[in-house]
């Protein structure tokens, strides 16, 4: 079984010049042994158990890297959802100790984010989870690397709206205590949240999830664009065809980098997310991508068909791929971290509008997309509520990551740096639906027979 | 004794010593070659792939690859040293 010079050269060819990478490995922790009723001692366990593993995971990780030669682009921790492991300790400034405690954590360890600080609500709040969510100001804008998330709804429980009006606030107040607005960046609302999830900030370590698990997620929007380019003229059906091949052999390696890092850890290996994720590196666009099928630009109309094609063949290629596909699996259309989707926001291309109609054949929602800083509490709440809607009712996960930027309008730039990139300010309806909102209380779980 | 078995492949424009240079360094540190090749990919560059062993080698794999980055920088190539596992995993079902 010889390797011919072609399949190298194919490899190596999407690592040196396509931008491919093993973009996350996530190990999933679960901190509920490390309750006790004695604050200080819990805090211990929960930054001896995490740095512990994370520096082994470092470590490991610089290993295979070497090994392959494929870059293992970021090392990341996510924990049991936090609120959960607080019930006995609801108090604020225990909340604002415990995000410090992980930020120290993972900070010591090497780890750039770490997610989980967050809460399971769709069906309704437990007094931790509402002082966490009223701690979320402070603690995103006062730690570095600690993310956060909500679930707010899900297939069979519905939409929990009292929770969802909550966060326009909450977001407003983040954004004025941290610089930039960027403490916005780091929280992720969700419906149907997948347990296994390991992409920042939306990742925590599920609650029926085993001790410690280790979780990929692979890339190559570079690598998809490179073989759509190079099959300008076929049909659809071929052009899903070539785009299946690829991913799955990108989706392999992720399994191999997996299986491998997991053994080296001695934990058990948990899934891949095969999500085609963008950067802010040239070339690594997902919004590229849609423009080599033949969209001048994307937001253009057929770009949501465009999606929808790009999308199946990425699911069909990795699920042939391995028998691990779990977290999001899908592809990720953040406007800040892709130049192609920055650049059509500012040519007039795409709409808040149209996002929002591409996220309903897409993971995993509106991402890393910036609105005028006075935009009304409740207006957010809305534009929170309707994508999260797009969930509920088509089975599948959606969220939001949205900054209202103080003193900026539509039009203005937000330049956030790293891998958050820049966000051109987006316009929103200007007309209210705070009367709807208003009603609270919860959207019932839908009808899942009678789907048309 | 098991083999431990690696891809050399380098990548750039043709021209002469990529082949002396590659196997001089491999036989100092005792690699041995199993397989070569070469070709012009369709794009005009210029590619060979070395299979290589690297169980009796006097220097660790980080060794390895350094010692073939210098050569390529000297040549103006790109050098990649990878275990074989990753192609028999992408390329074979």
């Amino acid at each position: 079984m010889t390797i011919s010079v072609e399949e190298v050269y194919e490899t190596a060819s999407m690592i040196l010049y396509q931008n491919l990478d093993i973009r996350t490995t996530t190990l999933g922790i679960n901190l509920k042994d490390c309750i006790d009723s004695d604050f200080g001692a819990f805090r211990k366990k929960v930054y001896k158990k995490i740095h512990s593993h994370a520096v082994q995971l470092v470590a490991q990780a610089k290993i295979l890297e070497m090994k392959y030669g494929i870059p293992i682009a970021n090392k990341r921790v996510s924990v049991t959802p936090v609120s959960l492991i607080m019930e006995s300790h609801c108090e604020k400034n225990k909340f604002i100790e415990m995000a410090q405690t992980l930020d120290k954590a993972a900070a010591d360890a090497g780890i750039d984010f770490i997610g989980g600080f967050g809460a399971l609500v769709q069906k309704g709040m437990t007094r931790s989870d509402r002082m966490l969510i009223d701690m979320l100001p402070d603690v995103l804008s006062q730690t570095g690397r600690v993310c956060s998330f909500l679930n707010v709804g899900s297939n069979v429980a519905g939409l929990n709206l009292d929770a969802v009006n909550r966060l326009g606030a909450m977001l407003h107040q983040t954004a004025v205590k941290s610089e930039n607005a960027i403490g916005c960046a780091k929280f992720v609302v969700f419906v149907n949240a997948p347990e296994d999830n390991p992409f920042m900030a939306g990742a925590f370590h599920g609650v029926g999830e085993g001790d410690i698990t280790l979780n990929i997620g692979i890339s190559g929007p570079g690598v998809v664009k490179t073989v759509v380019a190079q099959n300008r003229e076929c049909d659809l059906t071929k052009l899903s065809e070539v785009i299946k091949r690829t991913v799955f052999k990108i989706t392999r390696a992720g399994e191999l980098i997996g299986r491998e890092l997991a053994a080296a850890l001695n934990i058990p290996f948990g899934i891949v997310d095969i999500s085609l994720a963008s950067t802010t590196a040239a070339g690594d666009s997902v919004a590229n991508v849609i423009e080599a099928f033949g969209i001048e630009r994307i937001g253009a109309h057929g770009s949501t068909l465009a999606v929808a094609l790009l999308m199946d063949a990425v699911k069909k290629g990795g699920a042939m791929a391995s028998g691990n596909v779990g977290g999001l699996s899908g592809t990720f259309i953040p406007v800040s971290e892709d130049e192609g989707m920055i650049e059509a926001v500012q040519a007039g291309a795409l709409s808040l509008d149209k996002l929002e109609a591409l996220t309903s054949v897409c993971s995993v929602g509106l991402d890393m997309f910036a609105i005028p800083g006075d935009t009304p509490e409740e207006t957010i709440n809305a534009i929170i509520a309707d994508e999260l809607a797009i969930g509920i009712i088509n089975n599948k996960t959606t969220a939001v990551r949205v900054i209202p930027v103080p003193g900026k309008k539509a039009g203005d730039t937000v330049v956030f740096g790293g891998l958050l990139g820049t966000a051109p300010v987006m316009p929103v309806n200007r007309f209210s639906s705070k009367n709807f909102l208003k009603r609270g209380g919860r959207l019932p779980a839908p009808i899942t027979s009678m789907r048309n | 004794m098991k083999k431990e078995l690696l891809f050399i492949t380098v990548i750039g424009e043709d021209k002469k010593g990529i082949v002396a240079k590659v196997s001089d360094f491999l036989y100092r540190n005792d690699i041995n070659i199993e397989d070569i090749n070469q070709r012009i990919m369709g794009d005009g560059y210029f590619v060979m792939t070395m299979l290589v062993d690297i169980k009796t080698a006097l220097i660790p794999m980080e060794k390895i690859t350094e010692g073939l980055e210098k050569i390529g920088q000297s040549l103006e190539l790109r050098i990649q040293l990878q275990h074989e596992n990753i192609f028999k995993m992408m390329h074979r079902v």
